[in-house]
C-alpha cells in the first residue's frame, strides 16, 4: 500500500482529500503546514505528497524546497493542490520540483486523473 | 414518461441523422439532455419538442441531435492509446512515409477538440525527429457548437485537470480570464470541420491514421459495419485505425483486423470476400 502525505491548513480539505485517497488505496497521514510535514516527512518518508500552496508556518513552496534536501527527499512525488492558478505559479512549483498541479476546486476525478499520471496509481 | 409513439419518433430521427441508438433504457437520457433544449427553445417539456419536430423545424431537430450526442472529451483520453500513438505508430508512419513525408490524422467525432490537440501536442514534442515532414490533422463533428469551442481551443479550468499533464499545460496553453486556451502553433495544426460520419467520407480525402474511439459503441450493428466499411475506403493499405477501450471490429467488419500486440488498434485489411472491393484498391 502506497502512502500519502496530505498537507493543508484546511480541515475540510484534509478531510476530503483523505477520503479520496482512501479509496484510491492511499495510506494517509496529515500535516497542517510546510513545518509539519517537514518533521514528518522527516521521521518517515511517503510516497506521495498532497500539498497545499498558502498556510500558516512554512508554506507549500518552501517545504517542496526544503524536502528535495533531505536525504531520500527526491522520493516522494508532490502533487500541489492549490487555488493558485496562474502560470507563474505553476512553473515556480514546476522549478522546485513539483511533478504534478491541481487548481483548486478540486474532485475525485481531477485527483485520480493526476496521481495516475504521475505513476502512483 | 414519454408515450411510445413520441419515443419511437424521436429515436428514429436521432438514428437517422447521427447513427445513435437510443433504448428504452436509456430515455433518462433524452429528458436530462433535452430539457436544457426545450428551456432555450421556451418549450415547457419533450412532448413540446417532439410536437415541433413533427412540424418539421429542422434547427430545432439540429439542435437536438447535437445535445444528444455531444460526448465527454478529455484530453490524452485514456493515456495508453497516446502511448502507442508515441511509440508504435508514428515510428511505422515515420518509415513508411519516408519518400512522401506527409501524414494525414483523422480525429473523427471529435467533440470539443481534444484528442486532435493531444495528438498535436505529441507531434509537438517530437518535432524534432519531425522535420521537414507535414502532418496534416482533421477533427470533424456533427456538433456546430462543438466545433466552434474546438476552433476556440479554450478550455475550462476542470477540462484542462483531466488527462493533461502540468507541464504540457505550461507548455501550450495561455491563462485567459478563468479558462484556458491553447497555443496558436497547436490550433494551426488542426482543422476542424463538420460532418457527419454516416455521409460519404470521400469528400474528406485519404487519411494514414484514424481515430474513430467511443463512437460506433452508440450505433447498431448494421450502422457499425457499413461506418467501418466506409473508413477503410478512404484508407492506405497501411492505414490505422483506433477505437475506443469497448469496441472492437470483430465479427462487425472484416475491412480490419486488430494490430498484434497493440490493443485498441486496427489494420487495414484487404481481403474480405463478396462485397466487392478491389484488392489494393486504395493503393497508391
Amino acid at each position: 500500500m502506497k502512502s500519502c502525505l496530505i498537507v493543508d491548513d484546511s480541515k475540510v480539505i484534509r478531510m476530503v482529500a483523505k477520503k479520496i485517497l482512501h479509496e484510491l488505496s492511499f495510506q494517509t497521514a496529515e500535516a497542517e503546514d510546510g513545518r509539519q510535514a517537514l518533521d514528518a516527512c522527516a521521521a518517515s518518508m511517503p510516497d506521495a505528497v498532497l500539498l497545499d500552496w498558502n498556510m500558516p508556518v512554512m508554506s507549500g513552496i518552501d517545504f517542496l524546497r526544503e524536502l528535495r534536501k533531505l536525504p531520500g527527499g527526491a522520493h516522494p512525488v508532490v502533487v500541489f493542490c492549490t487555488t493558485e492558478n496562474d502560470i507563474e505559479h505553476i512553473q515556480e512549483a514546476i522549478t522546485a520540483g513539483a511533478n504534478e498541479y491541481i487548481m483548486k476546486p478540486f474532485d475525485s476525478e481531477i485527483l485520480q486523473a493526476k496521481f495516475s499520471q504521475v505513476g502512483l496509481i | 414518461m414519454l408515450k411510445p409513439e413520441d419515443f419511437d419518433f424521436l429515436a428514429k430521427l436521432l438514428k437517422e441523422r447521427s447513427g445513435l441508438v437510443i433504448t428504452p433504457d436509456k430515455a433518462y437520457l433524452l429528458e436530462s439532455r433535452l430539457m436544457p433544449v426545450a428551456r432555450t427553445h421556451n418549450l415547457k417539456s419533450l412532448e413540446e419538442i417532439i410536437a415541433r419536430m413533427r412540424g418539421r423545424d429542422e434547427m430545432l431537430a439540429r439542435t437536438v441531435t447535437e445535445a444528444m450526442t455531444t460526448n465527454e472529451s478529455f484530453f490524452f483520453r485514456d493515456t495508453k492509446p497516446f502511448d502507442q500513438f508515441r511509440d508504435v505508430v508514428l515510428p511505422l508512419m515515420l518509415k513508411n512515409r519516408a519518400a512522401r513525408k506527409s501524414v494525414r490524422i483523422w480525429s473523427a467525432a471529435c467533440s470539443s477538440g481534444q484528442e486532435a490537440y493531444s495528438l498535436a501536442m505529441i507531434l509537438k514534442e517530437q518535432s524534432a525527429k519531425l522535420a521537414g515532414w507535414h502532418f496534416e490533422i482533421v477533427g470533424t463533428d456533427i456538433s456546430q457548437e462543438m466545433l466552434e469551442k474546438a476552433k476556440a481551443g479554450l478550455y475550462s479550468q476542470f477540462e484542462v485537470q483531466r488527462g493533461l499533464p502540468i507541464q504540457l499545460l505550461v507548455k501550450y496553453f495561455k491563462k485567459k480570464d478563468e479558462s484556458w486556451q491553447i497555443d496558436p502553433g497547436l490550433r494551426s495544426m488542426v482543422q476542424f470541420r463538420e460532418f457527419n460520419l454516416l455521409h460519404d467520407l470521400k469528400g474528406l480525402g485519404q487519411f494514414d491514421v484514424v481515430f474513430c474511439r467511443n463512437v460506433l459503441i452508440y450505433f447498431d450493428q448494421p450502422t457499425k459495419s457499413r461506418v467501418l466499411e466506409s473508413i477503410s475506403k478512404i484508407m492506405p493499405d497501411d492505414g490505422v485505425l483506433y477505437l475506443g477501450g469497448a469496441e472492437t471490429v470483430l465479427g462487425i467488419s472484416d475491412r480490419f483486423k486488430p494490430m498484434p500486440e497493440q490493443r485498441g488498434i486496427y489494420c487495414v485489411t484487404r481481403g474480405g470476400s463478396g462485397t466487392g472491393f478491389p484488392l489494393g484498391g486504395a493503393g497508391r
